[in-house]
């Protein structure tokens, strides 16, 4: 079956009817929602379960004898399970509930400043989210160890043979993401990885972007670490997950004290809790936890090669229409990229596009995608982003295109 | 004309338009009439904080009454520092310390207002009353 067949007969406007928020109407405009990279929007099934939680079961977890508490504590572990299984880890305390995958990075960076010495390496992508750059340097700061770049060209693809002259015995540690945020290049993460193994470097991959159009099998891909916030796979705001394999996280020391994660407390010595535990200090965010396992639940219901042919189908079809736009200049042109295309046209501010689109109900992001080096790299002050989801349609992009011409008539 | 006059007339004129794109529009059409700040008063201590695009605003004293001069890279962020100058510059700094902002409001650029708006239209406001406090001191 071609992409084209697959395409038409994705049930879109079914899907839609999940998402209550794609109804609304933003300045007399039916909303175009196109900003899906900083976050996803929300489908009844995921709603549904949040509201079950605070009607039925609300309680703190892990630590009451009375049957709500035990409720609550088999469904934040049941979600804990299906997170493990989309992603294919090993063992379920291989997974740890954090905030987000900016969380997941500092837990990593702290764990590792115990284990890095001065002159140790640690390389990290050119197309990082400032997320993955700033906990590495303050890592730097503290341990002396040397932070080098993996230099990226002008399409937005890392140049491998680059990266192949950085690492080396001294390289520790490799951090990069698995989609760039900014321009949508998939990096080859498998080969990085493989690689940087060879070293005896650990890599901790950002999968924040990837994970809403990409399903990763970590075991597979042999990844050390791997982050990801479930607000942008269609969950809650305030919940993600760290992947680390079993060996990395005994390894690392706890990073944050508090209840939950120890095993017995005394003045003179406190032991801790066994995995996952002890890096999940304090009462979690239960229900956001089990709302992030509604939400894998229901993208792997729509499936996610499904998924990725689609978006791919609109990628194809946007970036054609705004090829055809004078002026126009898109940041971002990897072979493999997922569904964001990152634009500028010639003379025109992206501030003033992204004002004018959103008058006519169109949402995308405007500004450095807190990816400064990526715009820096450009030259640019910043990109007009637009990111899509399995929810978006052709018409949208149509309309899209229409707002994009009429903001530069009206600017030019 | 004072600062109340000069605003009843934006809000005059905000008014003959019918809907969001013409008042944008005629915003792209003032940012083009900027009073244009000179090339060496662009420098970092005179860029507004808080703005996704970037705003330099310059002020001097002629005689008792302030001039604001001001650039940004984008026409819509022009346009509305544009507005504010035309309604502060001119004005005698204890004017400009005791103007209200309600005109805002009036012109249908509240959406502009909130101090979390990448444009900082309240930084503008507050920056252009930084320097009336300055000169006013300057004045006594």
């Amino acid at each position: 079956m071609s992409q084209q067949t697959q395409a038409k007969t994705f049930e879109v406007e079914k899907i839609r009817k999940d998402f209550p928020i794609l109804n609304r109407k933003v300045n007399g405009y039916p909303l175009v929602y196109f900003d899906n990279a900083a976050t996803s929007q929300t489908p009844k099934q995921v709603m549904d379960a949040i509201v079950d939680y605070y009607s039925n079961y609300n309680a703190n977890i892990h630590r009451g004898v009375h049957s709500l508490s035990q409720e609550a504590t088999d469904k934040y572990e049941e979600a804990r399970i299906k997170i493990q299984k989309h992603f294919n880890a090993e063992k379920a305390h291989e997974i740890i509930f954090t905030s987000g995958t900016t969380h997941g990075i500092n837990l990593v960076a702290n764990g590792f400043s115990s284990l890095l010495e001065e002159g140790d390496e640690i390389l990290v992508s050119a197309m990082e989210h400032h997320s993955n750059i700033v906990p590495w340097q303050m890592l730097c700061e503290k341990t002396g160890a040397k932070l080098k770049v993996i230099p990226m060209d002008l399409k937005g693809e890392l140049i491998y043979s680059e990266f192949e002259k950085l690492v080396s015995s001294k390289t520790k540690l490799v951090f990069l993401n698995h989609v760039s945020n900014a321009l949508g290049t998939v990096n080859p993460i498998e080969r990085i990885i493989k690689k940087a193994h060879e070293n005896a470097a650990a890599v901790l991959i950002d999968g924040a972007q990837a994970a809403p159009h990409i399903k990763a099998d970590v075991q597979a891909l042999d990844v050390d670490f791997y982050v990801v916030s479930a607000h942008k796979m269609c969950g809650p705001t305030g919940v993600g997950v760290l992947y680390g394999k079993e060996e990395w996280l005994e390894k690392l020391p706890p990073y944050q004290g508090g209840g939950e994660m120890i095993a017995t407390v005394s003045f003179e010595k406190t032991t801790y809790a066994g995995l996952p535990h002890k890096f999940e200090a304090g009462t979690p965010n239960i229900c956001g936890g089990i709302a992030f396992g509604a939400a894998i639940d229901y993208m792997n219901k729509i499936g996610f090669n499904e998924i990725a042919a689609y978006e791919h189908e609109l990628l194809v079809y946007a970036t054609q229409k705004l090829k055809e736009i004078e002026g126009m200049k898109i940041y971002g042109e990897a072979l493999d990229k997922t569904a964001v295309i990152s634009f500028n046209i010639e003379g025109l501010h992206p501030y003033d596009i992204g004002t004018l689109l959103d008058k006519m109900g169109i949402a995308v992001r405007t500004g450095h995608h807190c990816a400064q080096p990526i715009m820096d790299f450009f030259k640019i002050p910043g990109t007009v982003r637009a990111s899509f989801s399995f929810y978006n349609t052709f018409s949208e992009i149509d309309r899209f295109i229409e707002a994009v011409k009429k903001a530069k008539m009206m600017l030019q | 004309m004072t600062i109340q006059e000069k605003q009843q007339e934006v809000v005059e004129e905000f008014s003959m338009f019918d809907d969001w794109m013409q008042r944008y529009e005629y915003m792209i059409e003032l940012g083009k009439s900027l009073p244009l700040i000179q090339e060496k008063y662009k420098i970092d201590e005179n860029l507004i904080k808080g703005c996704q695009s970037k705003v330099w605003v310059h002020a001097e004293l002629e005689g008792d009454k302030l001039a604001f001069t001001a650039d940004s890279d984008a026409i819509i962020t022009k346009g509305i520092v544009a507005i504010l100058i035309r309604v502060f510059s001119d004005q005698h700094p204890s004017e400009i310390i005791e103007a209200d902002t309600k005109f805002i409001d009036e012109i249908g650029l509240k959406e502009h207002l909130s101090p979390t708006r990448a444009n900082g239209l309240v930084s503008m406001v507050k920056q252009l009353k930084m320097y009336a406090v300055a000169y006013q001191t300057q004045l006594n």
